[in-house]
């Protein structure tokens, strides 16, 4: 197939009929190619009947569970945060016109509604296709549901400019003047093979395999223009994003993310979150700031570490996670309450103490971490760790935050940010249009 | 490297150690521990019995006042602290582990830390079916122990002294090849006592500091700083070689900081939990920065650090090994093995007065190295409760 072809005029009005473009190319020649139309699998449907037995557990709940791809903000930021993650960064590859990403874009908007619904990918989806085409799905989430999928676009500061100064999409004027790379913090160890990238895909489910499903077949419907630069699976979250949900454990058994922003705090999220349209730049109005971490943990150091210390570093207690000043896990902090010698019962040092918002200016940040290990490193160490991922109206929130960790935090000797991204995550899609297309209006 | 946590352990519970052996009994490998309650409020304190067998017992505290408490277990003298647990937020619950030997206690709460503490209660325990052994007063050799370490570090510290002039005359008098070959030697002494240096939290990254470790705008002193420029071939491509002025401002500064870590540790004093936990911190840094090499970024002598971190916390459990030999002497024993076999495999890098370069190790032999760590680490990491409760 030509770069040619592939930039042949296509109606991204129809999303509900699956990628058509590349679909239609891709059969060309076929005679049988209408044979299937309209009847790739509805795996809400067929989830529906499966699901019927399973009772009415907490389960069965989020396995139906469907959020809309198309709305004013994306999914993927307030949705209550789902228990899995595989998110990708892609860089556009070499040669690819203005044309052809917005392309790109197109395409990824399509098969994002249509596996957000519950739909395979594709006119044919995953079996009905002609029998002498490869499936245009990939099939591995045939009768799964959605488990509440949401795909969550953005785009780094090279798809503006790259690091030779180069405008390859004529956007550079166009670049929010806060999508400038993270600066160094201290103690940082980063690994240019897990940060960066012109794009981002944040794919969310309760089930993993439909996670991993829709970055396989993003990447798949992207060869040729754009290529994975990395990408990471995250198997719990680690953040609560709704008052709903109970708060989940990292890694190092404690609580994470109690104090974060929820869904139900539309003055905090508006505040906090979403660029406005006097921040500018307009295209980005709507949007938010995307900021990636992939943080090692040394967790078999912390494992032999006492009690008294796990609870130190963070400032609360392990089991119930409420600050160490007292109080339940939702008590408000007393940074100021003193023990035995006059010490703070929440050290200076405690990662609590100096992540929260009254020690950074009132800052927030709406993070959707995940847990994660990968296997496992060359001395035999869990090659574990939480894979950071906060939103937020600009990047300054998190580097004022990162900086007066990276500094003090006690929690600095068991971990290591080794990969770093940010990424502009522009406003949600309108039904028939494509993401970020405000920003090539 | 700074650790910030180092110096909450050594000053933040230095408490801890102080006479909490008397009483104590050996560990009853037969016994799981008698769960009780304690309820500390404004007025009261509530204990669910007032008495248990000989062995283990396990306070769960509950704070339902509004003020900070604590609760004692207290000698039969109604004074001598056999158990405490301290800083309970309101609200909060802890739990108290402790050995207790047949005999007479009072227990006792004191809400907001102050005063005399209210609701004191004989408390009684009674002889144990399987029976325990009362061990005699160890605060004597608690005391030596103590007394030993502190001269340790002094001794380490005035080495450090030292071997840092001569170190420092070298370097600035452009003799670099003397300096690379002080490095490693001089640097040891500070490694051997790394987590009592890491104390002073503004002291430690201005020696110690690793270029990674900076923050934007940072000034970069210390032994890395120098160390990348006596080994600028392993430094980056466009790494240019200090100035005359340069040398001599860093050379002035770590001779400088050298001796105002000199005059600081005159004053120190430790406690037994300071001493354990200093052997566990010496062992975490070998964890997590010499074995994987990123200590020494151009020299690549991680293994001398390696083993001075190593020699530091032998000598913290060499003085209480004693005191572990009556507490629990498997835990000894298990502790002797492990850390044979760490220099067993140290030694055999061992290349005249020094050791293999960390870029000449084999995959195979920093496996076998960190293995070898996570198996002392793991017994390591339990002599604190061993010898505290």
């Amino acid at each position: 197939m030509t770069r040619a072809k592939r930039t042949a005029s296509t109606d991204p009005a129809s999303p509900g009929r699956g990628l058509s473009r590349r679909g239609l190319l891709g059969l060309a020649g076929a005679s049988v190619a209408g044979i299937g139309l309209g009847v790739a699998g509805d795996r809400v449907a067929l989830a529906a009947t499966t699901t019927l037995g399973s009772g009415s557990g907490a389960g069965a709940a989020s396995a139906s569970m469907v959020y809309p791809f198309y709305g004013s903000h994306q999914a993927g930021i307030v949705t209550p945060a789902q228990d899995r993650l595989h998110f990708a960064a892609f860089d556009v590859s070499a040669g690819v016109t203005r044309a052809e990403l917005i392309e790109l874009l197109q395409d990824w908007t399509i098969a994002a509604a249509a596996m957000s619904a519950g739909r395979d990918v594709g006119e044919y989806g995953a079996v009905s296709g002609p029998y002498d085409a490869p499936p245009q799905d990939t099939g591995e989430a045939q009768g799964l549901p959605p488990a509440g999928l949401t795909i969550t676009f953005g785009f780094g500061p090279t798809l503006f400019e790259t690091a030779d100064g180069v405008d390859r999409f004529g956007i550079v004027g166009r670049r929010p003047a806060d999508l400038t790379p993270l600066p160094h913090f201290p103690r940082d160890d980063l690994d240019d093979g897990r940060s960066d990238g012109d794009l981002c895909i944040q794919a969310c489910s309760n089930d993993p395999q439909v996670a991993v499903h829709a970055i396989r077949n993003l990447s798949r419907i992207a060869f040729g223009r754009a290529a994975l630069r990395w990408s990471q699976l995250g198997f719990g979250r680690t953040s609560s994003t709704s008052t709903s949900q109970a708060t989940p454990r990292n890694l190092f058994g404690f609580k994470d993310g109690t104090a974060n922003i929820k869904a139900e705090e539309p003055d905090v999220v508006t505040d906090q979150v979403w660029v406005s349209a006097a921040d500018g730049p307009a295209w980005l109005a709507g949007g938010s700031y995307l900021v990636a971490r992939r943080i090692r943990m040394t967790i078999e150091t912390w494992d032999r570490s006492i009690l008294r210390e796990q609870e130190a570093v963070f400032g609360r207690t392990k089991g119930v996670g409420a600050p160490l000043s007292g109080g339940t896990e939702f008590s408000e902090p007393d940074f100021a309450l003193a023990g035995r010698e006059d010490q703070p019962l929440i050290g200076a040092a405690a990662h609590m103490r100096l992540a929260h918002p009254t020690q950074n200016h009132g800052t927030k940040m709406l993070r959707r971490g995940y847990n994660f290990v990968d296997g496992n490193d060359d001395l035999g160490r869990l090659e574990a760790g939480l894979f950071f991922i906060s939103f937020q109206r600009s990047p300054t929130q998190f580097t004022t935050v990162q900086l007066n960790l990276a500094k003090h935090d006690a929690l600095n000797e068991y971990i290591r940010h080794v990969g770093s991204a940010l990424f502009a995550v522009p406003a949600g899609t309108p039904d028939g249009g494509y993401v970020g297309a405000a920003l090539f209006a | 490297m700074p650790r910030v946590i180092r110096s909450a352990r050594l000053l933040g519970v230095s408490l801890l150690g102080v006479g909490l052996l008397s009483g104590c009994v050996a560990n009853n490998p037969t016994g799981e521990s008698v769960a009780l309650t304690v309820e500390s409020s404004a007025d009261g304190c509530t204990v669910s019995a007032t008495e248990t067998p000989a062995g283990a017992a396990s306070f769960s505290i509950t704070n339902t006042g509004d003020q900070v408490t604590e609760f004692y277990l207290l000698g039969d003298d109604g004074l001598r602290i056999v158990g405490e647990a301290e800083n309970i937020g309101p609200g909060l619950t802890r739990d108290l582990v402790v050995q207790l030997a047949e005999g007479s206690y009072f227990t006792a709460c004191k809400p907001g830390m102050t005063g005399d503490g209210i609701g004191k209660a004989a408390f009684t325990v009674t002889p144990s079916a399987s029976g325990t052994v009362v061990n005699t007063d160890l605060d004597a050799q608690v005391d030596t122990a103590n007394e030993n370490y502190t001269s340790y570090v002094k001794d380490q510290i005035s080495q450090l002294v030292t071997g840092t002039d001569a170190f420092a005359t070298a370097y600035l008098a452009g003799d670099d090849e003397t300096a690379r070959a002080l490095y490693a030697p001089t640097r040891m002494h500070w490694e051997r006592v790394e987590t009592v240096a890491e104390s002073f939290g503004d002291l430690d990254p201005k020696l110690d500091l690793r270029e990674a470790d900076l923050e934007e705008g940072q000034d970069w002193t210390g032994w890395h700083a120098i160390e990348k420029d006596l080994w600028p071939n392993d430094a980056e491509g466009e790494f240019e070689p200090y100035s005359a002025e340069k040398r001599a401002a860093l050379t002035e500064q770590l001779v400088t900081d050298t001796a105002t870590l000199d005059a600081n540790v005159q004053e120190l004093s430790f406690t037994l939990s300071q001493q354990t936990n200093g052997a566990i911190g010496l062992l975490d840094e070998v964890a997590t920065g010499k074995v994987t090499g990123e200590e020494e970024a151009w020299s690549h002598t991680d293994l001398w650090d390696f083993q001075a971190n190593i020699d530091g916390a032998k000598v913290l459990y060499a003085g209480v090994r004693d005191i572990l030999l009556e507490e629990d002497p498997d835990l000894a024993a298990s502790l002797d093995t492990e850390f044979a076999a760490l220099q067993t495999l140290l030694d055999a890098e061992r290349i005249g007065d020094g050791f293999t370069l960390y870029t000449d190790l084999t995959p195979a032999e920093i496996r076998a190295l960190a293995d070898q760590v996570n198996a002392l680490g793991e017994p390591l990491n339990r002599l604190t409760a061993a010898l505290v409760l």
